[in-house]
């Protein structure tokens, strides 16, 4: 590595750790655990992907037709932080609620993820789109109650910046709807937030949540400036969950590297790579 | 015996039992679990001393997948 690079080693995913609130992540890819044929795909997945942070959802514990296996068993939780969410969640209330579940849960098993919450709250069943008005509502009451939120919200700049005066941790959003594989649908807004929520706050952290369908959207993410990108369905639903998982991992360090690297401009014309001088042929024109 | 709504369904429970009794007979593992008595959560080291009385709501919930 040369000199001049602001990169101290060359991986991008653990060139310098990400920091949301009190926590410290040595991956910026954060993975969830939900939509695995089995658990231990999944295991193999996290594994694969290099993350040291998974997502989990709180649900009713099964008291008839357990299978007896549980998730935790198959997450090492030496190994990773939890971050718990309140998916599932359509107005404020419910949400605060399932986050001081998770936090109870989370308490219990000494899980350092015991005070961050990702919230969610859903607008709609079909788009899985966030309310933002209850959203701003249970980040509020979240962060009023000790909580660091790490808060899913579209691409909107305006909302972005109304959830960081709230006091959310990060911001989160998404690149297209939950699940779709759609990808970063709207680059330039994701631009405007970046560069709203950091102007005066270069370190505040913001990762693109939802929408991620194959590693060249998490590199995209990361080279516009995303501080880290959160994704499940598109490892657990690919035809080789393992094999995307490390595809995710290398679009980590790929993207990252890439941003810190610093690309060229975009040119309408071509500009040589050989030199001009000293050709023995002729031009056309 | 009085009759709880134990995760959404009717249970039936021997009078004074609490909520350790509760997650004893369901054979729920405490440590991975949080336990809400009509909307309010109980610390873990209520369960033993937390009574439930007839119509008392429970909800005990765990981790699951999610993303």
């Amino acid at each position: 590595m040369s000199s001049d690079s602001p990169v101290s080693s060359d991986d991008g995913l653990h060139d310098q750790a990400l920091k949301v609130g009190k926590h410290v992540l040595k991956s910026r890819l954060i993975v969830g655990t939900g939509k695995y044929d089995t658990l231990q795909l999944m295991k193999d997945s996290l594994d694969a992907s290099g993350s040291d942070c998974v997502t989990v959802a709180v649900r009713r514990e099964k008291l008839y037709d357990r299978e007896g296996k549980n998730l935790l068993d198959y997450i090492d939780l030496s190994r990773f932080t939890l971050l718990p969410n309140t998916a599932g969640c359509y107005n404020a209330t419910d949400a605060v609620r399932i986050a001081r579940l998770g936090r109870e849960i989370l308490k219990s098993l000494e899980n350092p993820g015991a005070d961050w919450v990702k919230l969610e709250v859903l607008g709609d069943s079909k788009t899985l789109l966030p309310d933002p008005i209850a959203t701003l509502e249970a980040c509020k009451r979240l962060v009023d109650d000790g909580f660091q939120v790490l808060c899913y919200t579209s691409d909107d700049p305006i909302m972005a910046v109304r959830l960081k005066a709230a006091g959310a941790a990060s911001v989160m959003p998404a690149g297209s709807p939950i699940g779709s594989g759609q990808g970063i649908l709207n680059p330039n807004n994701l631009r405007i937030i970046l560069e709203y929520l950091k102007s005066d706050d270069p370190s505040y952290p913001v990762i693109v949540d939802a929408g991620v369908g194959t590693a060249s959207d998490v590199s995209m993410a990361f080279e516009l400036g995303a501080d880290g990108v959160l994704l499940n369905t598109a490892i657990a639903h690919a035809r080789y969950p393992v094999s995307m998982a490390s595809a995710m991992k290398h679009a980590t360090i790929a993207g990252r590297l890439a941003y810190q690297a610093g690309r060229i401009p975009r040119r309408l014309y071509a500009t040589a790579s050989s030199p001009e001088e000293g050709l023995i042929t002729s031009r056309p024109w | 015996m009085i009759t709880i709504e134990f995760n959404g369904q009717a249970s039936q429970v021997e009078e004074n039992s609490t909520v350790a009794d509760l997650l004893r007979l369901a054979k729920v593992e405490s440590r991975s679990c949080a336990v809400e008595w009509n909307l309010e959560i109980v610390p873990k080291d209520r369960y033993e001393t937390q009574a439930l009385s007839n119509g008392d709501k429970i909800e005990v919930v765990t981790l699951v997948g999610g993303g």
